[in-house]
């Protein structure tokens, strides 16, 4: 399936280890689970290492290594379940988390907009025409009145040159 | 009322493009229904039981006649000349074709509406008091407010697809006609013991198959904090709201299961870890920008009594009682708030006719400064009239066969469409609605009885509120054949209740006799003419009432 980081498709380079599995070399992919009991070795390895949460896990356990970690992984298990939007602002904006949080599951084109805004870079997008389509698609709307994990500034603000 | 910037304009346009290009694709086949249901859903489009249906959004209830007007025309070219206010303050159309839908939208965007998130399972159009702005108890406007929330929640990126859907509420007055504890949140604008105006944040109230009134989170809530302590509290439901059981997402079941505690524990604290780059700054030029919109209207100094106004109620009994029942008072002197009841019998409860809405768009604009407002009670109201034109707004309502004089009565009921129309609905709503009214088709019985708010529902979802009707009626299938259970003693005001269960459930045709029954059972327990249905049955309890409903005729 592609992959599109910032909307260009890219070659994925991240292998998910499960856990009890040996690690191959190369970008690496673990639970939150395995990460927390293996992180000093994980870390020290000179890989580049990744976490895959769950819309249960709690991005905060993995504050203290988030400058560390080169990606997060979040699930969007049906369409129209909106957990990982939470997710991934709050690694974002909370958390100021810089690498990669990337998209996975069930992913409309008319919902990429709001994946973008929520913080997500890249987004793993089941369409035979994905670059064009996340073209349009995140430029549907040209304005925003709230503020995001993305760049965009608000209406609110906008509005008086606070922006 | 609001009007919109460059900003408004382009976002509603290009949210009309872009469903276009949905229903293009939905049409072409390159869209599943699947897929595209969560998509038509947050533009307000059901696929119903005989077609596509539209809800249209009006922001807090406020309408000016142009608009008005549109939207009977829109009624005529893609509908079958009518359309349906709901308990919601919206209008809903039930026979638009998905072809024609797009072009439906750039209509409504010619006059600054739209039907985002009418529906689906995202935070839904801002509801408030019908009578914000003209009544005698608000502490201030809750209209510029309801606008602020209006704006932060379209589009909002980490809140489209929530457990389900969301529904919020305002009011400023002591007296709730917005009926805020029975909403997702609800936020009831109070001064603090420093006098500063803010807001009492309630939350996990509503109706449906597990009915809750809400609880209080915070006593008070600062303005500039508004936004950010939402954004707290939608995070907690979306992140822990339940996803397993369609039944059980509402935020309602989170706080109930969680305990008002530790829910309130989990918003704090989610709250006070906001950093500067997660609290929504709101400038006070933006606060003073919209709710300059809602100034008062150049009231004229007028006094407070009307020689044409005395001279209409004195006119004869019909026009007075119209008095009586739909006018409330203004805060001005000489001016009044008038209520056109959209049940009179025999119709849909909230139905309107394309030319009954031009009548009223044409009166608006003539005799109440253009400003028009749905409520929920399925009324449309007029909150500004000076009393000198009273007579002449009435003639006219009359002329248009609007001039129900039951606002409030027994026959004003609420009811959503039922079986008829609904394909969630288990039994007929407006059928046995318009028996109920038809026993208080005698208006000097119905004056005799007073105020009366009855709830007609076709299924647990509650559409019409049977919980907080002081007399509910839920309809359900028992075997392929309607039954009717009765709830006594809800409301939806500032004592907000949910009602209680009689027993077993009535046939359709045994309902009104039973209603009867109830009724005169208050009229003979009444201790004086001015205490009202719900007033006596708290004081005496609900036993005798229930003794009269199942007392065979």
């Amino acid at each position: 399936m592609p992959l599109l980081k910032n909307g260009k498709i890219a070659q994925d380079e991240w292998t998910f280890a499960e856990d009890g599995a040996g690690l191959v070399d190369g970008p690496t992919i673990v639970s939150p689970a395995r990460f927390m009991s293996e992180h000093e070795a994980l870390l020290a390895s000179n890989r580049p290492v990744g976490v895959r949460l769950t819309n249960a896990d709690e991005p905060d356990q993995l504050a203290p290594w988030l400058d560390r970690l080169s990606l997060i992984e979040l699930a969007f298990p049906k369409y129209t379940d909106g957990r990982a939007f939470s997710q991934a602002q709050l690694l974002r904006r909370r958390y100021g988390f810089k690498g990669e949080v990337r998209a996975t599951g069930q992913i409309l084109r008319d919902q990429l907009r709001l994946m973008i805004r929520s913080g997500f870079d890249a987004i793993v997008f089941d369409d035979a025409d994905a670059e064009a389509v996340y073209e349009i698609s995140s430029r549907e709307l040209s304005e925003f009145y709230q503020p995001a994990a993305d760049t965009s500034a608000s209406i609110f603000l906008k509005r008086h040159g606070k922006a | 009322m609001y009007r919109y910037d460059e900003f408004d304009e382009t976002l509603v346009r290009e949210r009309a493009k872009q469903f276009r290009g949905q229903v293009e694709r939905r049409l072409k086949g390159e869209l599943k229904e699947e897929h595209f249901k969560p998509l038509r859903l947050q533009n307000g489009v059901y696929l119903q039981l005989h077609a596509y249906m539209l809800r249209v959004a009006i922001p807090y209830g406020q309408l000016n006649a142009k608009q008005l007007r549109v939207l009977a025309t829109i009624a005529d070219t893609y509908d079958k000349g009518y359309g349906h206010f709901t308990t919601r303050q919206n209008i809903q159309y039930n026979w638009i074709k998905l072809a024609d839908m797009p072009e439906v939208l750039d209509r409504l965007a010619d006059v600054e509406m739209h039907a985002i998130q009418t529906s689906g399972n995202c935070i839904r159009n801002v509801t408030s008091d019908h009578l914000a702005g003209a009544n005698l108890d608000e502490i201030e406007d809750p209209r510029p407010w309801c606008e602020i929330i209006r704006q932060w929640s379209t589009f909002h990126p980490e809140f489209s697809s929530l457990p389900r859907k969301f529904k919020i509420a305002v009011t400023a007055a002591e007296t709730d006609r917005a009926a805020v504890r029975i909403h997702d949140i609800g936020l009831h604008m109070k001064r603090n013991a420093e006098g500063k105006i803010g807001f009492q944040f309630i939350v996990g109230g509503g109706l449906g198959r597990t009915p809750y009134i809400g609880v209080t989170v915070r006593e008070w809530i600062a303005k500039e904090d508004l936004l950010s302590y939402l954004e707290a509290n939608m995070r907690v439901y979306n992140r822990h709201g339940r996803r397993d059981n369609k039944y059980k997402a509402r935020i309602k079941i989170l706080v109930n299961e969680l305990g008002l505690e530790e829910y309130t524990r989990q918003v704090e604290e989610e709250f006070a870890a906001q950093n500067s780059w997660e609290k929504i700054i709101l400038p006070q030029e933006e606060i003073d920008r919209i709710g300059a919109y809602f100034a008062p209207p150049k009231f004229e100094a007028l006094s407070a009594t009307s020689a044409a106004f005395d001279a209409f109620k004195a006119g004869g009994r019909e026009q007075a009682r119209w008095a009586k029942n739909n006018l409330r008072p203004h805060r001005v002197p000489g001016y009044i708030s008038v209520h056109i009841a959209l049940k009179p019998q025999g119709v849909a409860p909230g139905d309107a006719t394309s030319d009954q809405m031009r009548v009223m768009a044409d009166i608006g604009e003539q005799y109440a400064l253009d400003d028009i407002r749905v409520a929920h009670e399925q009324d449309i109201v007029y909150p500004h009239v000076k009393l000198d034109d009273v007579p002449a707004v009435y003639a006219a309502l009359k002329a248009a066969a609007l001039h129900a004089s039951n606002a409030g009565m027994g026959s004003d009921i609420i009811a959503c469409p039922g079986l008829d129309y609904c394909n969630l609905a288990n039994a007929r709503s407006i059928s046995v609605a318009n028996e109920v009214q038809a026993v208080f088709a005698d208006k000097e019985f119905e004056d005799e009885v007073g105020t009366l708010h009855v709830n007609v529902s076709g299924c647990i979802n509650a559409c019409g509120h049977h919980h907080v009707g002081h007399i509910g009626i839920l309809g359900v299938d028992k075997k392929g054949e309607e039954f009717y259970q009765i709830l006594f003693g809800g409301r939806a005001d500032e004592k907000a209740m949910i009602g209680t269960i009689q027993g077993p459930g009535l046939r359709h045709e045994e309902v009104a006799p039973a209603i009867r029954r109830v009724i005169g059972k208050y009229l003979e327990m009444r201790a004086a003419r001015t205490e009202k249905f719900i007033d006596t049955m708290t004081r005496v309890g609900q036993a005798p009432f229930k003794d009269a409903l199942y007392a065979s005729a």
